[in-house]
């Protein structure tokens, strides 16, 4: 866990006396967010302190001004990296969630081949593939040679590890925060075997 | 023992490689049945060695020195433009390849390179050119001009060690009928220190070898040298293979050891001929084998060659190396004194530090600890290279100021030092006053000298890829931490730097010096670390104002698919 020097993070506004958080899955597998949702029951307390911005929860499409981006995923592609960037203008502290966004995780496993050769596999050599062509759609976002973690593009300011991390290790790192504590995760929340 | 096992793996795969130019997957089945190995202990010691190779070299296989002493990559360049060759890869018709490798420790020769295993020295434009020439009309390395091959010794200064001439067994004779223990207190008390490094108490060393509980015993002489300019070993293995010979045979009496093993590094196989025959003339004189001088003891030496491995001069490594298996580092403790080469306890000590011993046991410890200073006794061997007017070996008392070893080497403007090689200290002109000494300025021997003229942050980037080529990667903080240190210096140098790749340098450089498995990872940090305490104003000068700086260009990474999909439209471009 990285360790930054104390900063005063949460200045409660008129309007809006709650920290407010934005997440995203960028290249990830959502499980990430599945395991912040199994917080369970204990989410109606985080509420009464927080509330959510951009978010797959909510669907909200633009991040707004927040305090806390949680960034599932790692980048793959352009929108991914449009999306970082918005995060990190916007809020004051991004934690990388999961070991996607960490290390490139799973998607990362692409980056054994070239982007030639997985993109052929997919669309133009696999079995029981009709019209072979690679999409080039305008709308399509296109893929990065690699897939990297996204403190190689962005600044980052806390990790979150684990695939996923365990729903109590969202609640401590959010406990932490809004309490105005630097972020420590015990022992058996880094422990995964 | 033969003294050069034929059916030693490494010996094995060296000879295999020289006449195939690879190792292939039946030539691995082969060597293992041969053997009598685990097919895949053949391989991965295969894998793990520089200079053996599982795809075909080239019938020229050239390796140039990348070090910033004995290295000089244009040249390099202008021999793959002259060939038509590109870095490493093997020209189609087999005649060359053409690659880089760590410090070949000819820092005093100028522009080095290996060609088929073999030391040229002293490159220049015109040589290339004439190389080009020789490797097109396929003359073999034989026919080469014998100029080229010349090594000397370049010795500027000598000391205790070097104005030595040992007579041929007068060590062995001057502890006839000596015990143990009084050879023993003879050096410990003369104060003798590891010169390889590590700096341990070379009489303690022994000591707590021969007192540990065992059958039998090991001396190994580490000739590993691999630290980026070091070449002093090499000095004393050619002009002084005698004595070492004789400071093993001594340790063997007093540790109670039949055999030793002399570890030479790939690097320096043009000696191996010549130690042979040293060692065979010590046995035929009676020096070694069985009843040695005619005293009841037995000892005999066998020579273990390297194959390319920084590591294996970590003394565990070198062990495993030995032992015929990749050159990963034990863990520790067990130390090898209790438990070494085949679980024997084993005493690994550097060329320079049985020199010495060889000299203390003949003349007195009175005539070692006259010298050096009060924690630092005798005299240390300096490979002097880099900019100067005279590059070469050096022998000065322990206690001996930076600035008069610059001086005698005739530097000027120094911009900075490099002491103990790119594991040990980066200096600036405010810490030339400083002493060469166990207590102050520790060092193995390197002493790179670096002027004005130079590009500081260049060097520093030399030897921090050095580590990443050389972690052996076993432990993770050193196999990745040296990886992510280099792509973090390469950007800063490469003006893509901010502040945040700095603290990110610190943070990593840290971690990996604090976790890492062995010596090489503890230390791999040191040039960085060092380069940002004493010269600061470099990096800053390459830093970019903003907070962040991707780690690489977003749009260059695009381009394979915009290829692919044919698009050049705005959202095609980040
Ligand atoms: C990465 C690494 C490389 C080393 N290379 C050498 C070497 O080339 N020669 C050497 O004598 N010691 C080398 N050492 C030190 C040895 O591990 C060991 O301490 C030394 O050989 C002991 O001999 P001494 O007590 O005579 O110095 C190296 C250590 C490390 C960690
Ligand atoms: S870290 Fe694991 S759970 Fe999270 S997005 Fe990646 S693969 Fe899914
Ligand atoms: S520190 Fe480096 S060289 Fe040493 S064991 Fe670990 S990976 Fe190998």
């Amino acid at each position: 866990m990285k360790q930054l020097k104390k900063r005063e993070v949460f200045t409660v506004s008129e309007s809006s006396p709650k920290v407010r958080v934005a997440t995203t899955s960028l290249a990830g597998c959502f499980g990430c967010h599945m395991s912040f949702l199994d917080m369970d029951e204990r989410i109606v307390g985080l509420l009464e302190h927080v509330e959510f911005s951009r978010s797959p929860i909510n669907d909200i499409k633009h991040c707004e001004p927040c305090d806390i981006g949680l960034i599932e995923g790692a980048l793959c592609n352009a929108d991914n990296v449009h999306v970082l960037k918005e995060f990190r203008d916007n809020c004051k502290i991004i934690i990388a969630v999961g070991a996607c966004a960490i290390n490139g995780g799973v998607p990362a496993m692409r980056n054994h081949f070239t982007l030639k050769e997985c993109l052929e596999e997919a669309f133009l050599d696999e079995i029981g593939v009709d019209n072979p062509h690679i999409p080039n759609d305008v709308e399509i976002p296109l893929l990065l040679n690699k897939v990297h973690p996204i403190h190689e593009v962005v600044k980052v300011d806390y990790y979150l590890p684990g695939c996923p991390p365990p729903a109590d290790a969202f609640v401590k790192i959010l406990t932490d925060l809004l309490e105005g504590r630097e972020p420590s995760l015990p022992k058996e929340m880094l422990h995964y075997d | 023992m033969t003294p050069y096992s034929s059916e030693h793996l490494l010996h094995v795969l060296h000879a295999h490689q020289q006449r195939f130019h690879y190792i292939s997957d039946q030539a691995i089945c082969e060597i293992a049945t041969r053997l009598h190995l685990p097919r895949a202990q053949v391989e991965a010691v295969t894998e793990f060695y520089a200079f053996f190779h599982r795809s075909p070299r080239g019938r020229f296989d050239i390796l140039f020195s990348n070090c910033t002493s004995c290295g000089n990559l244009t040249l390099m360049q202008q021999l793959c433009d002259r060939l038509n060759v590109c870095m490493d890869q093997t020209s189609s018709d087999g005649l060359i390849s053409i690659s880089q490798t760590s410090c070949i420790g000819m820092c005093d020769h100028g522009a080095s390179a290996l060609i088929n295993g073999l030391t040229v020295t002293s490159l220049s434009e015109q040589i290339i050119e004439e190389m080009g020439n020789l490797i097109e009309s396929e003359t073999p390395v034989s026919a080469w001009p014998t100029s080229w091959f010349q090594i000397g010794n370049n010795i500027r200064k000598e000391g205790l060690l070097l104005t030595e001439a040992l007579e041929p067994g007068a060590a062995l004779k001057a502890i006839a009928g000596r015990s143990s223990d009084e050879i023993l207190n003879e050096i410990t008390a003369s104060g003798l220190k590891g010169r390889g490094g590590a700096g341990f108490s070379t009489g303690l060393k022994w000591k707590l070898c021969r007192d540990a509980a065992s059958d039998s015993r090991y001396v190994v002489c580490n000739a590993d040298e691999g630290e980026p300019g070091t070449f002093k070993d090499r000095i004393l293995l050619n002009s002084h293979a005698d004595t070492l010979f004789e400071g093993m045979t001594v340790c063997g009496k007093v540790i109670g050891a039949s055999q030793g093993y002399l570890y030479l590094r790939g690097e320096y196989r043009y000696m191996l001929d010549a130690l042979l025959t040293t060692l065979q003339n010590r046995r035929e004189a009676g020096l070694l084998g069985n009843n040695v001088l005619g005293s009841g003891f037995d000892f005999d030496i066998a020579v273990v060659v390297g194959a390319g491995a920084y590591i294996c001069g970590e003394e565990s490594a070198l062990i495993e190396s030995i032992e015929e298996k990749p050159g990963i580092p034990r863990i520790r403790p067990p130390f090898p004194v209790t438990s070494g080469l085949w679980g024997k306890p084993t005493v690994v000590n550097n060329v320079e530090t049985l020199v010495a011993a060889a000299g203390i046991v003949l003349h007195g410890h009175h005539w070692f600890e006259t010298s050096g200073t009060w924690q630092s006794k005798g005299s240390k061997l300096l490979s002097v290279s880099g900019d100067c007017a005279r590059a070469g070996i050096y022998e000065y008392p322990f206690g001996v100021t930076v600035a008069q070893i610059l001086e005698d080497a005739g530097a000027e403007d120094v911009q900075a030092v490099q002491i103990g090689g790119p594991a040990g200290r980066l200096i600036g002109a405010e810490s030339f006053t400083n002493h060469i000494a166990f207590e102050d300025i520790a060092t193995g021997g390197s002493f790179m000298i670096f002027d004005t003229s130079r590009d500081l942050l260049a060097v520093i980037g030399n030897f921090t890829h050095f580590f990443d080529h050389e972690s052996c990667g076993f432990c993770t903080p050193c196999r990745v931490g040296t990886t992510l240190l280099k792509n973090g210096l390469d950007k800063v140098c490469s003006g893509h730097g901010t502040a945040h790749d700095i603290d990110e340098l610190q943070r990593t450089a840290a971690l990996v010096s604090r976790r890492s498995h062995c010596g090489l990872g503890m230390t791999a940090p040191n040039p960085i670390r060092d380069g940002l305490k004493v010269f600061p104003q470099l990096f800053e000068a390459r830093l970019l104002h903003q907070e962040m700086e991707p780690e690489f260009n977003l749009d260059a990474s695009l381009e394979e698919a915009r290829s692919l999909t044919n698009r050049d439209d705005a959202e095609a471009h980040l």
